[in-house]
């Protein structure tokens, strides 16, 4: 099943201490590769924690673990990772003549990677 | 406790804009390292925890190791030979390596921009076409007695923020928070909500209604209930938002990459500008960014007064030109217009958009950085470089524009950026100088001949 969604990128805690360790480290790449989603829309999409999901545009796709957040946390069809490597995956070149790729409220397709 | 033990006071963390200058570190200084912060956030304790002196070659040519100076002259022939040399990153560095940085660019005739472009270059755009109701966070912690976040998410990216605008007692806000209402404007309830008095949640991409909105409240003007379809937020909460800001002493809109990075980009940041303009009809009113990097506000400072413009600067003229979406680094990239890159403390390879970072492996790089990154490893030159603020002095700006000084911990067998900079600012100079000939140079060597060395 695909569904489209609002991905959106941002800091958080982990990415910012595991950074100081180094971009190249486990770590970093881990805390960035973890997609945080809507709880009912994971159930509806026959997700669970730690499940492989792949997010994808027309720029390029990423295949990152998801992970619940209660309904109040993050509405229904908006989607949430550290900025990382995966995020960069989606980013768009285009700066409409701004200097500033659109980095967050990207259009992405979300499918279940068979296990 | 180790018997080479060193207490620094008052040291700053350069980590992100708050720039906290109020660490006491503990440092090892047989191990060379900073085994106690105090006072320091979460990012701040691993920031000084994990900048240890790593074992890199401290230059190498095409991942091979190679003597400083030998790497030295092979960045300065890049950047000379180059057509359209660029320059980007300057966010985590000094104020002193960030003003090499653009001597060099001006030398080469090149162009120099920023990690602001990709943060909050939208609001330097705007800057300029509404203007900053601005002041200091001092102003703030004694003053604010609103205090509104849109689109910023601080207990996760500056943790101690709120030691200026939630918790502390100020001059005319006696009993701190109590004093204080917080509002927090944002697509989700993140980490920084608890600290919230009114929480709103704004449909993504729909900002800029929502403060146009706010704006005609502002001015009196009737607004469509059926605001709250398209923004989420009912036209009640807005009209009580309104009353509360028209009515505070002091209040205060911090905005972040919520508004930068999203549809309507610099239209965001002006929209918000402008409302915080309207208020101060009714009461003084400030909008001030929350900055990301450490010394990205230095940066802004630092090519301003160099160049007249803050990011996006290009120097093939002869003199500056600023030109978001055309000089611009993920533009310069995407379009390939670039042929050779300068990147100082900062990693594209890492962060930028695709395109961009396929034409950065095709073109020859040199960068600066304190570890290997994903730059570091695709680049032509690679230069390892000292930690600011933990390993080398000087000056940075807080995120509302005050310089801060550096005091750093102990002593990096790695050189500075600034250090580095200028062995290649001097290289280029000699050899602009040798190419046109010290009569029949070029405007800008002209100049340099006269001022740089």
């Amino acid at each position: 099943m695909t569904e489209t969604m609002i991905l959106i990128p941002g800091r958080s805690s982990k990415q910012g201490t595991s950074l100081n360790k180094g971009k190249l480290k486990e770590e970093y790449i881990d805390v960035t590769s973890i997609l945080e989603m809507n709880m009912d829309d994971m159930t509806r999409l026959k997700l669970k924690d730690g499940d492989e999901v792949r997010i994808s545009n027309e720029i390029g796709s990423a295949v990152v673990r998801c992970k619940g957040r209660k309904p109040d946390d993050l509405p229904s069809g908006v989607l949430f990772i550290a900025y990382g490597p995966p995020s960069s995956e989606l980013m768009d070149g285009d700066t409409a003549g701004s200097g500033m790729p659109l980095s967050k409220h990207m259009q992405v397709k979300i499918e279940k990677v068979a296990a | 406790m180790a018997e080479n033990t060193r207490i620094v006071k008052n040291a700053t963390c350069t980590f992100c804009g708050c720039v906290c200058d109020d660490m006491e570190l503990t440092v090892d200084l047989d191990k060379k390292v900073i085994t106690k912060a105090k006072n320091a956030c979460v990012l701040g304790r691993a920031w000084f925890a994990e900048h240890q002196i790593d074992d890199r070659p401290v230059a190498m040519i095409d991942g091979k190791e190679a003597p400083l100076e030998e790497a030295i002259e092979e960045a300065a022939q890049v950047l000379v030979n180059a057509k359209f040399p660029i320059t980007y990153g300057l966010s985590d560095t000094t104020c002193e390596a960030q003003k090499q940085a653009v001597a060099i660019s001006d030398i080469i005739r090149g162009t120099i921009d920023t990690t602001t472009s990709v943060c909050h270059g939208p609001s330097g755009l705007a800057f300029q076409d509404i203007g900053e109701s601005t002041s200091t966070l001092g102003e703030v912690k004694n003053r604010a007695d609103l205090v509104i976040y849109w689109g910023g998410n601080p207990a996760e990216s500056h943790p101690r923020h709120f030691r200026y605008s939630v918790t502390p007692k100020g001059m005319f806000i006696p009993n701190g928070k109590k004093d204080r209402t917080v509002v927090m404007i944002d697509v989700r309830k993140t980490p920084s909500a608890p600290v919230a008095d009114i929480l709103i949640q704004v449909k993504p991409g729909k900002d800029f209604e929502l403060l146009w909105a706010l704006r005609a409240l502002v001015k009196g003007r009737k607004v469509d209930p059926q605001i709250q379809v398209m923004t989420g937020v009912p036209l009640e909460t807005m009209t009580d938002l309104v009353e509360r800001m028209k009515n505070c002493r002091f209040g205060v809109l911090f905005f972040g990459m919520g508004l930068t990075m999203t549809r309507g980009r610099h239209f965001n940041s002006g929209a918000l500008l402008a409302l915080a303009t309207d208020l101060n009809e009714f009461t003084h009113f400030v909008a001030k960014p929350v900055r990301g990097h450490g010394n990205v506000t230095g940066a802004d400072n630092v090519v301003s007064w160099q160049t007249g413009y803050p990011f996006g600067v290009n120097f093939s003229r002869g003199f500056p030109r600023f030109n978001p979406g055309e000089f611009t680094t993920v533009d310069t990239l995407t379009r390939g217009d670039a042929d050779a890159a300068l990147i100082i403390a900062s990693d594209p390879a890492s962060n930028f958009p695709k395109a961009a970072i396929e034409h950065l492996k095709k073109i020859p790089v040199i960068s600066l950085d304190t570890k290997e990154t994903s730059t570091s490893k695709l680049s032509h030159v690679a230069f390892a470089t000292s930690t600011y603020g933990i390993n080398t002095a000087g000056t940075v700006y807080r995120m509302d524009d005050v310089p801060i000084p550096l005091r750093p911990a102990f002593e990096s067998p790695y050189p500075g950026d600034e250090e580095i900079l200028f062995a290649i600012k001097k290289r280029v100079h000699e050899l602009i100088l040798s190419k046109c000939g010290a009569t029949g140079a070029t405007g800008e060597a002209r100049v340099a001949s006269k001022l740089m060395l």
